[in-house]
Formats: structure tokens, sequence, C-alpha cells
């Protein structure tokens, strides 16, 4: 029976199998191929000319690269980014994860507290920067005048300098805390309960089986959601847009925000491309940090 | 019996502890809204009054009614949710029909197919944006809909929902479809007829993932539509933000009324909701 069924997989309906099955991915293959190899193919050669607006362009070799390299904005702005990851990441991790230990926990009304948490992962990026830009705002924000409650001048946030990115910062640990929140939740209802309490029977105290049954057990998950939301960082736009257009003098200039700026304000096109794919191999070497580390962690989990 | 007394009071302890700071945080999250809502329905130079007024001492309603004065507010609106709308039909059909071959249909070249749009979903939307830009423009097609309804769907967006639906796909017991086959069903009844019904679940996380992905797009829309009438919300908001200055009861009467529907929503359906988006988990 089952050879019969193998032998007529040869005959026609294998040819059928490949009709049906480029009929079927066609679509999706076509317009990718349109819309995002294309222009991925047509962006590396952008970026390696001088590509005005109005006008030819013309082919210019690794000139803007190195152009980038002397770029003293580009290298304030690239700090910027790594200050902006470098604040916001531990932050949210450490927040996400003792938010998914206490939610894990069964006591009642815990859905309320995780819906209310989450609801900023739900509303709009754009919404919540403008809430905040109004929540941080000098003589009007609440903040401000929660401060002046206890006699305190509250400063300038978004106008100050050095005060600017950590607003930047904290708003957004705020918009997304709630996802890594719910993915640390999943992670730890994964954990086996037999390990918690083989633990207990060994007589081990809350925190020595957090710290050698529950994190052991979710790292894999921490370091996916670290990575995740490292390359999430790097990318940072809306929320700067929205509340500093990268001031006050540069102070909040992200690497994304500079290519808009360089390809759709100033149009210089091709070197905005040439700044899009330095954040392209930032953010490829990463992912295949992740994928390698994700490999050695599925051996290891067989093996033990 | 000490100890258990005492067991039990640090238990209690810890579970005031627990209550304290998740209140807290809970309160930091909720604020934010609360404040909007209380602004909305202020008057101009009660929102500059010192100390701050969580209940307006008089509601001023017309606030909202001016902001449609101010900006295209309905058309926003409208915009979002019908090219959301049609970002979710799109991706969803064309990623459940891929995601199908390539959990079950063996066809020559499917496994490089399948990785080449794999390794695809790390590219950065802000490398392929500016070809795209000029690409739009050559076609006449900067300041229309039609690339923020085309892009999301054959972009990263589709690709991780081919993912996610062959994933699905791929969990499905063999013998239905090799029975459907035996009766002499076409590839394409089968995906209709037995597949989709069976992937109901797979289809509304992804169709959540998508709406909520798209609902919130700003990159996009900040560079192809120029025209005010033809913006989205996050779009108009953003742009609006700009002009209020400090009338800030203007713009938290828009605000609210983008943000509550969606709320609502969230409310309703919330396990699906949370599900659908911690799928982003997945994504990178």
């Amino acid at each position: 029976m089952s050879d019969k069924r193998k032998k007529r997989m040869r005959g026609p309906l294998a040819r059928e199998a490949q009709i049906y099955g480029w009929l079927f991915v066609s679509p999706m293959v076509l317009g990718f191929t349109l819309l995002l190899l294309f222009p991925m193919g047509l962006a590396l050669y952008m970026s390696f000319t001088d590509w005005p607006l109005l006008g030819s362009h013309s082919y210019i070799g690794i000139d803007n690269y190195r152009d980038i390299m002397g770029d003293s904005l580009f290298w304030q702005v690239l700090g910027n980014t790594v200050y902006f990851t470098v604040g916001l990441v531990p932050l949210n991790i450490v927040l996400a994860l003792l938010l998914a230990l206490l939610l894990s926990r069964s006591m009642r009304g815990i859905g309320l507290f995780r819906t209310a948490i989450f609801v900023p992962v739900m509303t709009s990026l754009v919404v919540w920067s403008i809430v905040w830009k109004y929540m941080f705002a000098t003589d009007s924000g609440l903040i401000n005048q929660l401060l002046a409650v206890f006699n305190i001048n509250g400063p300038a946030w978004l106008y100050d300098t050095k005060l600017a990115m950590p607003a930047v910062i904290v708003t957004s640990v705020l918009k997304n805390v709630g996802l890594n929140m719910v993915l640390f939740i999943a992670a730890l209802q994964q954990v086996p309960a037999s390990l918690y309490e083989a633990a207990k029977l060994d007589g081990a105290s809350r925190t020595k089986s957090f710290f050698n049954v529950t994190l052991p057990m979710i790292t894999p998950t921490i370091f996916l959601t670290v990575v995740m939301t490292v390359i999430g960082s790097l990318k940072v736009f809306g929320q700067i847009f929205v509340m500093t257009q990268g001031g006050p003098s540069n102070s909040t200039k992200v690497l994304v925000y500079y290519i808009w700026e360089k390809a759709f304000k100033l149009f210089q096109l091709g070197y905005a491309s040439s700044l899009a794919f330095v954040l392209f191999f930032v953010v490829l070497v990463l992912t295949l940090v992740q994928w390698q580390l994700r490999k050695r962690w599925v051996f290891n989990e067989s093996d033990a | 019996m000490k100890a258990t007394h005492n067991g039990s009071l640090r238990k209690s302890l810890g579970t005031a502890g627990t209550y304290t700071v998740l209140g807290l945080i809970s309160l930091v999250m909720m604020v934010p809204f609360l404040w909007m809502i209380s602004t909305s329905f202020k008057e101009p130079q009660q929102v500059f009054k010192y100390p701050p007024q969580l209940i307006p001492s008089t509601f001023r309603f017309q606030n909202y009614a001016e902001v449609f004065d101010r900006i295209p507010f309905q058309w926003f609106y409208f915009n979002s949710v019908y090219i959301a709308a049609l970002v979710v039909g799109g991706t969803v059909l064309f990623a459940s029909l891929a995601g199908y071959a390539f959990a079950r249909i063996p066809f020559a070249g499917r496994n490089a197919v399948f990785l080449i749009l794999l390794s695809a979903m790390m590219i950065p939307h802000e490398v392929t944006a500016i070809p795209m830009f000029l690409f739009m423009r050559e076609i006449g097609w900067i300041d229309t809909h039609l690339p923020l309804i085309l892009l999301p769907i054959f972009g990263a967006g589709g690709v991780f929902g081919i993912f996610v639906m062959r994933q699905f796909f791929i969990t499905v017991p063999k013998e239905l479809e090799e029975a459907a086959m035996i009766d002499g069903c076409s590839r394409l009844r089968i995906y209709g007829q037995i597949m989709l019904p069976i992937a109901k679940p797979g289809l509304a996380t992804l169709t959540i993932f998508t709406f909520v992905t798209n609902w919130n797009e700003f990159f996009d829309p900040l560079i192809f539509i120029n025209t005010r009438s033809l913006m989205t919300l996050p779009l108009g908001l953003s742009l609006f933000t700009d002009e209020v200055g400090t009338a800030w009861h203007h713009l938290m009467s828009a605000t609210v009324m983008a943000t509550v529907p969606l709320l609502i929503i969230f409310f309703l359906a919330q396990r699906q909701f949370i599900e659908g988006v911690a799928m982003t988990g997945l994504k990178e």
C-alpha cells in the first residue's frame, strides 16, 4: 500500500506538486523579489554613489563610507544610539523579568495588573510618545507639577541635553516592557514544576531556587529577548521624532533619525544608503551571534 | 507552631510586597491615560493650572469638535482602518497560501526559497526604504496609499506570516490531506476547505499581529504621504503635535479618539491580542 502510494507520488502527483507549489508561493516570491530583494540590491549600489534627488547620480566607490568614518556627527549619532540601547536594554529586561516573576504567582487580581502593564504595548508608539511629551512638558507637564508639590522646580526635561535622552529611554521602557514580560511569563511556565519540588526537597531557599533552577532554565529566552530588544533599540525612531526631533543640539539624534534626515530632508540618498548599510551590518552581526548561540543551546538541551 | 506562624506572616508580607510593586508600576502605566483623558476635557487655561487637577472643574466637550476643525481627523481614521484591513487581508491570504506550500507541497527548490525568504527578514526596513522611495516616485505612487498597502504585505511582515503559517500547517496530520487527494480533491480545495479551517487559531493570531503592527506604522507614511487628508493616524497626529504647540487640550482629545476604540477591542479580546503581539518574540 505505502509502496504503491510512493510510486504514485513520482508520477502525475509529483508534477502536480511542482505546479501548485510554485503557484502558491508565487505571489509572495514575486512581491518579495520586487519590493525587498531588488531594492536591497539597488540600495547597495546607491551606497557607492553620490545620488541627489534630482539630476544624475555618479559612482564614487567607497567615498561615502570613508566620509562616514570622518563624519563627527555620525560618531555622535552612533554614540547616542549606543547610549539609548545601553540605557534601555538592562532596565527593560530586569523590569520585565521582575514583573514576570511577580505575575506568575497565583494571586487574586493578577490578570488586572498584567492587562495594565500590557496596555502600552497595544498603544500606538506615536500616541504614547505624544502623551509622554506632555507628561515631561516644562510648565504644564504632570511630572513637573507633581515635583512642584514638593517645592522642587522641575527641569525642562526634553530641552536639556543631559535629560532628554533619559526621558526618551524611560518613555520607551514603559512602552515595551509589557512585551518582554509576556515572553518571560511564557518561558517561566515552561519550567517543569518537578524541578522546583526537587529543589525544595533539597532544602533550597526561594532565592537559591531562582538562581539555580529558574534562571538557567530561562536563559535562552532571556538571551533571545536581549538580542531582540537590542536590535529594536538600534532602530529607534518614532519616539525621537515625536518627542525631541533629535534635539536639543543633536543630543538625541539616533542612527535611524540621521538616516531619515539625510535621505528625506537633505536628499543625500547615496550617503543615507551607506548609513543604512552600517545599520544593516550591525544587525546582521547580532543576528548571526544569536543564531550561533541558539544552535549551541539546542545542542546542550538535547545533551542533558 | 511558631514556625508555621512565622511562615504565613512572611508569606502575607510577600503578598503585600508583590501587590505594592505591581500596583505602583500599573499606576505609572495608567496615569498617562488618565491624564490624557482628563486634559482632553479641560479649558485651555486649566491645563497650566497649579496644582494639577485630575478631574476638571468644568468639562469642555467642544475640545473634541474643535479637533475636527483643525485637522481632517476622520480621514486619518478612515485611512488607518482601511489600509490596515487590506494589509491584514493580503498578508493572511498570501502568507497562508505560501505557508501551506512550504509546509506540505514537495516542489523543487522549496527549502532554498524558504531560506532566502527567512534570511531577508533581518534586513532593516530603513535600508530598502530609500530605493523604494525612488521607485515609487518613478511610477507615480508617491502620495498614494499603494506603497503603504503593498510594502507590508510583501515585506518582512509577509515573510513572517509565511513562517508562522508554515509552522502551523506542519503540525496538521498528513492523513487528512492524503485522504482528500485520493478522493480527487485539487490542491486549491485542500487548502481552502481542509487546511484553512483547521488553521483558524493561527490565522487569528496572524491577523492581530499584522493589524497591530500596521496600525502603528509610522516610518512609511512619513516617507510616502504628503497630503493631509491621505495621512494615517500616527503620521497625522505627529504632525499635529508640531502645530498645536502647547494646546494640549486639543492634542489630548485627538489622542483619546485615536486610542480608545482600539483599547476597547483589546479588552474584549485580550488573550488573543497578547498572544498575537507576543509572536514578535519569534520574529527577529
